[in-house]
């Protein structure tokens, strides 16, 4: 019975801590299948955590805070696609330029408006979102295997969790059942058949990359005022990478990104929960194995160990009209 | 005719149109001092009195400097083969592991320049090594260069604490680090190239690995411009499809690029390691691999803009320190922006003033 706490606490971190990446990794699917590669999901996010925080904080209202967290998002994002698509730059440079810009506007402004070494102050109450329990939560934990399950795995967490669980179906549904989605996934592979079907390649992959802000404000603000009741200074803590790697690893589609950043947040949870513990037989086991192994996971994937990783075709390729 | 065919003098292209870059993105720089409420004349002041001001700040100044070298080397190579190597920051990293095992090993026995050609070609080795997994996976595989040296600087960061948390620890210690190097695992400081200048360094750890950058820099440009293997690098930099077509081995190119890329991002320890710290320490890179990219970027892949702008960032990291300290409302963060300012202007957004200033030629070389 104790292992079987020790297994729902875990899982119930498990959730907890794949939620940013979940977030995050469905906003990568949008951008990569549109062709627009994002290395600066990272930055987007750390981004994000802070506006959301900052509005939170002056206005109380954690929803206020999700706007802002949107707003600056798909600022960023924008700024992404006018190098990238209107200036046809490399995406990759401009993607990592926007991670230092992020990583470091964020404590210069967060220590000249607070001066707490770049950190927000503390929200609370209708600032934060909070848990929910979900009905007869408490009614359920008594009874064996499902209760305990139910009442901390399933019940007990905020509303962007739920939300985060629900955008999966969405994206599968925007991407796969509606014109916007095929048109989305044709610019990503052959923008020029777009082009020549009267549609803009360069509008197509706007809005892409404006899907991918909006969701990058979700996690953002998830990360500050869900999990945690301020932003603290590099708080997204390399998530934005974890989140490309599960996106690729679930091959760009989306339900599998639900699977891999759930499994990337379990390796978490492990690290979390295994540290400075022994396993029978083998002795500690060093954190940094499991801090290291959804990389190395990535790594075998796209060695092709495991199947093959095949990216939108025509990623990271600016498109040029022809003259 | 568009403006993206009209081609430019070289002056324009390599010298006016980065220096535009670079102006706009001091220019959005100054626009978030003023925004913090500070004056920008009077940071970009103590910025500067800060690098250049005195000699231990020059000292600090070039100390930076040899690092980003080394860093911004690394990426220029890499980028002449058409890859992009963000791993720099791991390959440094890792690098450090070749460079304070040599200086573990011999310093009780022998001087420091016996230990020196070890601790580079252990720097070196270890470096290139932590970039051939990615090279091969790329080379073979198809593997997105990108992506898995983003994986491996993370896989790095986890192998380098576990070493030191476990293997490398001083019994007895807290810190995560190893045994201090005696004199002979140390690189030597170079205050008597300050005292030429009439210089004084103080404590600035300024030392030989910058002569080592300088060297490097002739030898990267000797490999790119004056060797066949630089030639076939840079054919299939431009034209994979050509250097393919001319018989240019793409595998083992991609391999022997990123072999030299990582073994010069590793020698950056030599300069933080054995110069500066004289053990190894965790996180002892401290982003100057990402800089490298910056760097690189600015000084157009060429050694000699790759010295110029590892100055430019030399004289910022340094600056900025000293800038925080006498503006506290200021955070040494600010040159990460600065840092990001210039990727985003320097390099994604490298062809935005380029149609501007194709007809702005135009209308000179007319009248």
């Amino acid at each position: 019975m104790e292992n079987f706490d020790i297994l729902v606490s875990i899982l119930g971190s498990t959730v907890r801590l794949s939620i940013p990446l979940l977030f995050t990794a469905l906003a990568g699917l949008f951008s990569e299948r549109a062709g627009i590669f994002d290395i600066g999901l990272e930055g987007k996010m750390l981004a994000a955590a802070f506006a959301s925080a900052v509005a939170a904080y002056l206005t109380g209202s954690a929803w206020l805070g999700l706007l802002a967290g949107i707003a600056i998002s798909i600022l960023f994002s924008l700024v992404h696609g006018f190098a990238s698509i209107t200036n046809r730059g490399n995406q990759i440079v401009s993607g990592v330029a926007l991670n230092f810009v992020a990583i470091g506007l964020t404590v210069v402004l967060g220590q000249a408006w607070f001066g707490q070494g770049g950190r927000t102050p503390q929200v609370s109450g209708e600032g934060r979102f909070s848990p929910i329990i979900l009905p007869g939560a408490d009614a359920m934990r008594d009874v064996p295997i499902i209760g305990p399950l139910y009442a901390n795995v399933i019940s007990g967490n905020n509303i962007l969790t739920y939300m985060a669980f629900l955008a999966v179906p969405l994206a599968w549904w925007v991407l796969f059942r509606t014109r916007f989605g095929l048109r989305l996934r044709a610019v990503g592979e052959n923008p020029g058949a777009v082009d020549t079907a009267g549609i803009s390649v360069t509008w197509m992959r706007y809005r892409a990359v404006i899907v991918a802000g909006f969701l990058c404000g979700f996690s953002g603000t998830y990360l500050a005022i869900a999990q945690s009741a301020a932003f603290i200074n590099n708080m997204s803590a390399g998530k934005g990478y974890i989140a490309l790697a599960a996106l690729i690893f679930a091959k760009w589609r989306p339900v599998p990104v639900m699977f891999a950043c759930l499994l990337f947040g379990f390796l978490d949870a492990i690290a979390n929960f295994m540290q400075g513990k022994s396993v029978p037989l083998i002795g500690e086991v060093p954190v940094q194995i499991f801090q290291a192994l959804p990389y190395i996971l990535t790594c075998v994937l796209l060695a092709g160990f495991i199947g093959v990783a095949r990216a939108p075709k025509a990623g990271g390729v600016p498109y040029v009209k022809e003259r | 005719m568009t403006t993206a065919s009209v081609p430019l003098p070289n002056w324009i292209s390599y010298g006016l149109i980065p220096l535009l870059n670079l102006l706009l993105a001091f220019f959005f720089s100054g626009l978030v001092v003023w925004w913090i409420g500070e004056s920008p004349f009077e940071a970009l002041k103590f910025l500067i009195q800060g690098s250049l001001g005195r000699g231990d700040a020059i000292g600090f100044t070039l100390f930076y400097t040899t690092s980003f070298i080394f860093t911004g080397l690394s990426v220029a190579v890499a980028f002449h083969a058409g890859l992009f190597n963000i791993g720099s920051e791991g390959q440094a990293y890792v690098g450090g592991l070749g460079a304070a095992l040599a200086a573990l090993a011999l310093d009780h026995y022998v001087p420091w320049y016996v230990t020196m050609p070890f601790a580079i070609a252990g720097a070196a080795i270890f470096g290139a090594a932590w970039a051939f997994i990615p090279a091969w996976l790329q080379a073979k595989r198809g593997s997105h260069i990108v992506i898995t040296t983003i994986m491996f600087n993370f896989i790095g960061a986890a192998l380098m604490v576990y070493l030191l948390v476990n293997v490398f620890i001083v019994p007895g210690k807290m810190a995560p680090e190893t045994r201090t190097f005696l004199e002979g695992g140390q690189l030597p400081k170079l205050d008597w190239l300050m005292a030429l200048f009439g210089l004084k360094l103080g404590p600035a750890p300024f030392n030989v690995s910058f002569l080592i950058a300088l060297v490097m820099c002739y030898l990267v440009w000797l490999l790119i411009w004056r060797t066949k293997f630089g030639y076939e690098m840079r054919t299939l930099g431009i034209s994979p499809s050509a250097a393919i077509y001319a018989g240019v081995p793409y595998a083992r190119t991609v391999i022997i690029a990123m072999l030299i890329s990582g073994g010069l991002a590793g020698m950056m320890a030599l300069n933080a390691v054995n110069g500066a710290a004289a053990r190894l320490q965790v996180e002892f890179v401290a982003g100057a691999g990402f800089v490298g990219i910056a760097v690189s970027l600015m000084g157009r892949s060429h050694p000699v803009g790759i010295i110029l702008a590892a100055l430019l960032f030399g004289i910022l990291y340094q600056g900025g320190a000293d800038l925080s300290f006498e503006m506290p409302t200021i955070t040494r963060d600010m040159i990460v922006v600065i840092q990001g300012l210039v990727i985003l202007f320097a390099g994604a957004l490298e062809y935005m003033l380029r149609p501007a200033v194709v007809r702005i030629y135009q209308q000179f070389a007319k009248g």
